[in-house]
């Protein structure tokens, strides 16, 4: 067992508003090791996104992590001061946005950008920066790479400016890349081509993936482990296989069976009722337990911690009772 | 089962040109983009006819202009073997059509008025068509399409945002059956919601049909929802039909190399650790088409002949409508 790459211990994020504070992540705990793809998954809201805002440092403010640690290769990266978390930031982590529009300078030529990162944090000299650039693109399937540095954002397709973004994510051969919904804005022919290109190239270059999506297709077919969150905590994590065919936790259960797959013949589909808590009224116990169909009287009242069930790990009194018992 | 809604070399051209001082100075020439490029279809009624495809490919025209929102600039809709073109120099049959199709829209923040009460918002086609009179009878009316939905009735004193997104959509639902339609146009009504409300979205629709015997357009590009929800379905690409089958026969054989690309394209939760073969390319600009058949820049089986000439739709023996040389040639 390698020491794992990133170790986030029971993060909190916090939101103080002029009518309290809003516990936005609550104990959230994971680990990722070198070379792995651990997908988080979990509806609108649920704190996906500022999980790997807190990772990257880019908390909007007034949000603000009120306590736990995140440690990348064993250091602790959530304290740093700006300018040394700047430099961590595209050289050690590399991060993909849902929109490739914004997530690029409308301004600047594309090569411009890719070298700026480059030189920013490669020791290398301008043409070296250029032919890497020029490389990149290649190896993210631009045809006619060297024309294309040319150009700006606006005369690439999504597909082709969302392979932009890879580029310059992968720019500086960061070791962990955070890709927050990388094909959520895309059409499903282009979705595949960058989910293929996506995972070749972070196994090419050896950089572990924390991919956050809604979608469990993509989560499926492109991670070793997933994490399925609720109301900005983990409810249960785990092999990917093990979570979408056994899944432990009655909320990621729903989840699953919510999901029209393309082998089944059902006529209805599993519904969970109702809607996920607001952040100013998230029940007390465990955060699923109004709208869970196996709900228990200790759900109200205590709210179970993340433990071992079965093939996962699972935060639900369900599996605590087996394992006493 | 006779067909609820006809539809036959639909088409509809927008005029994107540039204005005339422009042209006149830079001597652009004006454009026109095919947005739907002579479609046809028939819906049975109590069935759904689901339409899937990439975005620009002209799914949502179609929608628009089953409803009247758009002018057809070329064939006819014909509802309830009415042509709806002759219906319109008569006004109250206008309204007679309208109150028997209704549309829901993709944006469940966007289709309702914010500054509205739900009452007024699911009421407002009961008031407008003259279905209901007195306040009494009209929230008696609402309430009980709230619980149609699942909502309860003392949700129509609330404002669209008090709700979910989960919840507007349902809310879009009940004012869209307010006036008992028969036919129901649903742009990618699932769209912008999470799974598990999408779930509720959906088993509330196939609920509704089979209570009241609706017929449904259902426009998407989630083909996992589609075969879910669709008795048939028809694949569009940029503007024209390319095939039209129904779904057991579609999803199991699908003909056209572009419904196959689609499928292998979907990432399936079932798929686990496996891994399918990306499609090249990406859709062209609807201002440029590509000449003969639009797909044949990205189609592997694609020859001479279909970068010239634009397939005619055939019909298979076994009622699959595809427009391909390939299969008609029987290279496929």
């Amino acid at each position: 067992m390698t020491a794992p790459l990133l170790e986030v211990r029971h993060l909190r994020v916090e939101f103080p508003t002029r009518r309290g504070t809003l516990l936005a992540l609550d104990d959230i705990s994971f680990d990722i090791s070198p070379g792995e793809v651990l997908g988080v998954v979990g509806e609108s809201g649920a704190g996906k996104s500022l999980t790997g805002a807190a990772i990257i440092g880019l908390l909007e403010p007034p949000g603000r992590i009120a306590g736990g640690e995140i440690l990348l290769g064993g250091r602790r990266i959530d304290n740093l001061p700006y300018e040394q978390m700047r430099a961590i930031r595209g050289k050690r982590i590399g991060a993909i946005f849902q929109d490739p529009l914004t997530s690029l300078n409308p301004l600047y030529t594309v090569g411009r950008q890719l070298t700026e990162t480059i030189l920013t944090h490669l020791p290398v000299s301008a043409e070296e920066a250029r032919a890497r650039a020029v490389k990149l693109l290649q190896e993210t399937g631009i045809p006619a790479a060297e024309q294309r540095l040319e150009q700006y954002p606006h005369q690439f397709s999504g597909g082709m400016r969302q392979r932009v973004v890879i580029a310059l994510a992968l720019a500086a051969q960061p070791e962990l890349i955070v890709a927050d919904e990388p094909t959520t804005a895309l059409d499903v022919s282009i979705q595949a081509q960058i989910i293929a290109l996506l995972k070749r190239l972070c196994k090419e270059h050896g950089a572990a993936v924390m991919l956050v999506t809604h979608d469990m297709g993509v989560i499926a077919e492109t991670c070793d482990r997933v994490a399925v969150m609720y109301a900005g905590r983990i409810c249960e994590i785990g092999p990917v296989h093990e979570v979408i065919h056994h899944p432990a936790h009655p909320y990621s259960r729903g989840l699953m069976g919510s999901i029209p797959a393309m082998d089944d013949t059902r006529e209805r589909l599993l519904q969970i009722d109702g809607a996920m808590p607001r952040l100013n009224a998230i029940p007390k116990g465990c955060a699923f337990n109004p709208r869970c169909p196996q709900v228990m009287e200790r759900c109200r009242s205590e709210r179970p911690e993340l433990r071992d069930a079965r093939h996962t790990r699972a935060a639900c009194w369900l599996h605590a009772q087996e394992a006493d018992s | 089962m006779s067909a609820l809604v006809q539809v036959d070399d639909l088409a509809k051209i927008f005029d994107v040109s540039p204005p005339w001082l422009n042209r006149v100075l830079e001597r652009k020439p004006r454009q026109f983009v095919h947005a739907v490029d002579g479609v046809s279809f028939a819906i049975r009624k109590g069935t759904t006819l689901a339409l899937v495809g990439e975005s620009g490919c002209g799914k949502s025209t179609v929608a628009r202009l089953l409803v009247g929102l758009y002018e057809p600039t070329r064939g006819r809709v014909q509802f309830d073997g009415q042509d709806t073109a002759a219906l319109k120099s008569s006004p109250a049959s206008l309204r007679n059509l309208r109150r028997r199709m209704q549309m829901i829209f993709q944006d469940p923040y966007a289709s309702l008025n914010p500054r509205w009460k739900v009452l007024d918002i699911v009421g407002e086609p009961l008031r407008e068509h003259g279905l209901c009179s007195g306040l009494e009878s009209l929230r008696a009316k609402v309430g009980e399409l709230l619980r149609s939905v699942g909502l309860a009735a003392v949700d129509m004193e609330k404002f669209p945002h008090q709700f979910s997104g989960g919840q507007r959509q349902r809310i879009s639902i009940a004012r869209a059956l307010a006036t008992q339609p028969e036919f129901l146009v649903c742009d990618e009504p699932t769209s912008a919601l999470d799974v598990s409300v999408q779930a509720q979205v959906l088993n509330i629709m196939k609920d509704l049909q089979r209570e009241q015997g609706l017929t449904y357009l259902f426009i998407s590009h989630n083909l996992a929802v589609v075969r879910h929800v669709s008795d048939q379905v028809g694949v569009m690409y940029l503007g024209r039909l390319v095939e039209l089958a129904d779904k057991i026969e579609l999803f199991a054989r699908p003909r056209h190399p572009y419904t196959r690309m689609l499928l292998a394209a979907i990432p399936d939760i079932h798929m686990s650790g496996s891994s399918r073969t990306p499609v090249q390319g990406e859709v062209p600009n609807p201002l440029n088409p590509p000449s003969g058949c639009a797909f044949h820049p990205r189609c592997p089986h694609a020859n001479a002949r279909c970068a010239a000439e634009r397939p005619a739709m055939i019909e298979t023996p076994q009622g699959v409508r595809v427009a391909c040389h390939a299969v008609q040639e029987g290279r496929l």
